[in-house]
């Protein structure tokens, strides 16, 4: 028996400690601790809620336009506020290339690694892995002068003994099994993937107004002028170079993300039998295309027990079962936990450090609950949202990928082969590719109405005097995201983020039940204690983004693992 | 011309954290930058900069730094010091700076030049805006940072400017 503990875990935006109890090379009992206190909602009492979007798309740096928009809706949402239906597609618009963005490089970037071995690319023959690529896709650069220049690159990047990027990865563990072509194909994509990712920050900055921080935000909308024959606002040639982006980027989507995670998940199709956890699956609607939202292009609810049957549509921005049965839980957090759990409205951010305590408080991050019950957020949730709601392009995407992978690996895979650590990363390749398509309908959509000759895209907020309180939820990269906002006589008098890396990597609720990174680490296996890659993949495969709080360069680089034989 | 980025990182929610921000922030008040100057607010970006970081003859970082000196301390690295610096110490983010300049040298994109400018902080707690010391120090900070530009032949052009943002909203 032995107890391994990562800290910090790396290749995440933010700070996590892993703990796991291996007994006979599995993986027993498991612990999930935020390493950061957050309670930046703190600084927003007493602001303008205006300005609330600004200060909240600081609080990370991955999440910056998720944190804004979020904001502005619950703003609106405590207001009852129509929103000009040109500002929802614009705002869809950049919610849609920021999630293409994010999914591309928590593949290609940063999960990618733990399947794929850089050091066995270079041993690899390019016109072989040419051949195979280009059996599988029709996507261009698959050529053998393609493979053969990034071998050659990936040569003098190891030659000069800066591996950087790849320095943290298990190279030659046993537990990667994918042969040198295929693994030249992934770092060729992965390259490729950095164009591509770029695209997708375009769109964003034409958009948005600039990136990192987006500007064009507004309680009330957006504050894009549309002329179409203007040179100096949003017109039509801007229109038309967002729309050639949008093709590159579904080409790349199509071609190669999802091919690959086809290919790279068939040679690993025993970790469609890992990494399980909390079946629970709860995701927001997005993509509204009304004024008060109620018309998604992108539906989502609830999904208890894994039990697609068992489905609730969540069905507006103002839907009161979403908004009554989100709470969170102290019992194992660093706070005081008078009465526990408590609903976001009433949710109170008083530290109360201990130390790590196994059965104790070991833990920054709350533990959210719905309907009483841990929930699954992320893609994964999302695709089997969509899934149950009939879903077209989800249902065409996840049939590619489950066709392709169980073509490849020659077997069939079962839809339950998703509830795993395999498939969250092909949920969250499927998942690009629907909102590509949805992006498409957006930019659409937009033509269309200012065809029209409606050019609104704002409306002035009016604060009434009093109490009022409003919430705003997106269907972001890693998952639900909820703000909470009550609002006193115009100004901020409570606010509280329910970011989705609470949910997923939240520790033992007020009922002492698992969240969902440590009830999905049970049973995983664990081939050496020293070298936990297995644990690795799992909580990689969530994307954690523990909100990010710290950025000055002040921590060790490398992931230290520490092994103790009890 | 040389393209120059200076590129201020940072969390401005967490007092001094934000130095680099509120630097560059200062700096387009005191000073009008010649055009082949451009100044990001990186925030705690990581991949995002990928692009702004590309093909730049050189990139002055402005951010704060832990190097075990006393609060207040600033510090200038250049050259050979500064790769092994981000080797040993890098953020905890996702994709660090080191991370985005190793991408950036696997693809022959690396800026030609690059400068730190630093400041150990005297305070990390959530709050917006400077400590009362850090804010002491910063008009000779920014001086620093504008001989840094004056050095690269893009000198600054001394102006009175307005508030920015994030000086007006801690105000």
């Amino acid at each position: 028996m032995a107890r391994i503990t990562i800290d910090p875990i790396t290749r995440i935006e933010g700070h996590l400690r892993i703990d796991c109890q291996v007994d006979g090379g599995k993986v027993t009992n498991a612990w999930s601790s935020g390493q950061m206190w957050r309670g930046i909602e703190k600084i927003l009492e007493g602001r303008d809620p205006r300005d609330a979007w600004i200060y909240t798309q600081r609080i990370c740096g991955v999440c910056t336009t998720v944190h804004a928009i979020t904001s502005v809706r619950a703003v609106e949402n405590a207001l009852d506020m129509a929103v000009p239906v040109n500002a929802q597609f614009i705002r869809n618009m950049v919610i849609g290339a920021h999630g293409v963005h994010d999914h591309i490089v928590h593949f290609y970037h940063l999960g990618a690694l733990d399947w794929v071995d850089i050091v066995s690319a270079l041993e690899a023959d390019p016109v072989a892995a040419s051949n195979l690529a280009q059996s599988l896709s029709d996507w261009r650069y698959n050529s053998p002068q393609e493979m053969k220049a990034v071998q050659d690159k990936l040569k003098t990047f190891v030659s000069s003994g800066q591996l950087g990027i790849f320095a943290n990865g298990y190279w030659g563990h046993p537990a990667m099994k994918l042969p040198p072509e295929v693994n030249l194909i992934a770092a060729a994509h992965y390259l490729q993937a950095l164009d591509y990712q770029r695209i997708a920050n375009k769109i964003v900055t034409v958009l948005g107004g600039k990136t990192p921080h987006v500007q064009n935000l507004a309680v009330g909308g957006v504050s894009n002028s549309i002329n179409l024959d203007s040179q100096s606002v949003l017109n039509m040639e801007r229109l038309m170079y967002v729309k050639t982006l949008i093709d590159q980027l579904e080409e790349f989507v199509t071609q190669a993300y999802l091919v690959d995670i086809a290919a790279v998940g068939a040679f690993y199709l025993d970790w469609a039998g890992h990494g399980k956890g909390v079946t629970n699956y709860l995701a927001a609607p997005d993509m509204p295309m009304d004024e008060m939202g109620t018309k998604f292009d992108m539906p989502g609810g609830y999904i208890p027990n894994g039990d697609i049957g068992q489905f609730e549509q969540i069905t507006s921005f103002q839907d009161a079962m979403f908004r009554d049965s989100v709470k969170e839980s102290s019992k194992h957090s660093w706070y005081e936990n008078g009465s526990d759990p408590l609903h976001p409205f009433q949710g109170e951010t008083n530290p109360k450090y201990t130390d790590w305590q196994e059965d104790g408080k070991y833990s920054w991050v709350k533990s959210p609950t719905y309907k009483d019950e841990p929930a699954q957020v992320g893609p994964l949730a999302n695709v089997l949202t969509m899934f149950a709601a009939g879903d077209e392009s989800t249902k065409k995407h996840l049939g590619f990928v489950i066709e392709n992978a169980g073509a490849i690996a020659k077997t069939e895979i079962p839809l339950a082969a998703l509830h795993s650590t395999l498939g969250r990363h092909a949920a969250r390749a499927v998942r690009c590719a629907v909102m590509l398509d949805s992006l498409k309908r957006q930019w659409a959509a937009l033509v269309e109405n200012v065809a029209t000759g409606d050019t609104e895209t704002y409306r002035r907020p009016e604060f009434p005097k009093g109490e009022i309180q409003g919430f705003g939820f997106h269907e972001a990269p890693r998952g639900v995201l909820s703000h909470w906002a009550v609002i006193d006589n115009g100004k901020i008098k409570n606010y509280q983020c329910v970011v989705p890396s609470t949910w997923n990597a939240g520790p033992r609720n007020h009922k002492d039940q698992m969240g969902p990174y440590e009830a999905s680490l049970v049973g995983n296996p664990v081939v050496d204690e020293a070298r936990p890659l297995e644990v690795l993949r799992t909580v990689h495969s969530f994307d954690p983004c523990l909100a990010c709080a710290i950025h000055m360069v002040d921590t060790e680089s490398n992931e230290i693992v520490r092994v103790k034989a009890l | 011309m040389k393209r120059i980025l200076v590129l201020g990182v940072g969390n401005v929610l967490l007092t001094d954290e934000g130095i680099g921000i509120h630097a560059l922030e200062l700096l387009q008040q005191h000073y009008r930058l010649p055009d082949d100057v451009e100044v990001i607010d990186g925030g705690t970006s990581g991949m995002d900069l990928l692009d702004q970081l590309a093909d730049r003859d050189c990139v002055v970082l402005v951010d704060a730094v832990k190097t075990g000196d006393a609060p207040g301390t600033v510090v200038r690295l250049a050259g050979d010091a500064l790769p092994a610096f981000f080797r040993s110490k890098i953020s905890p983010h996702q994709l660090g700076l080191c991370d985005l300049l190793a991408m950036l040298q696997l693809r022959g994109e690396a800026p030609k030049e690059l400068i730190l400018h630093g400041m150990v902080p005297f305070s990390l707690e959530t709050h917006l805006g400077l400590s009362a010391e850090a804010a002491a120090r910063m008009p000779e900070f920014v001086e620093r940072i504008a001989d840094e530009l004056r050095r690269l032949g893009a000198a600054p052009e001394p102006v009175t400017g307005e508030r920015g943002f994030w000086t007006a909203a801690v105000a």
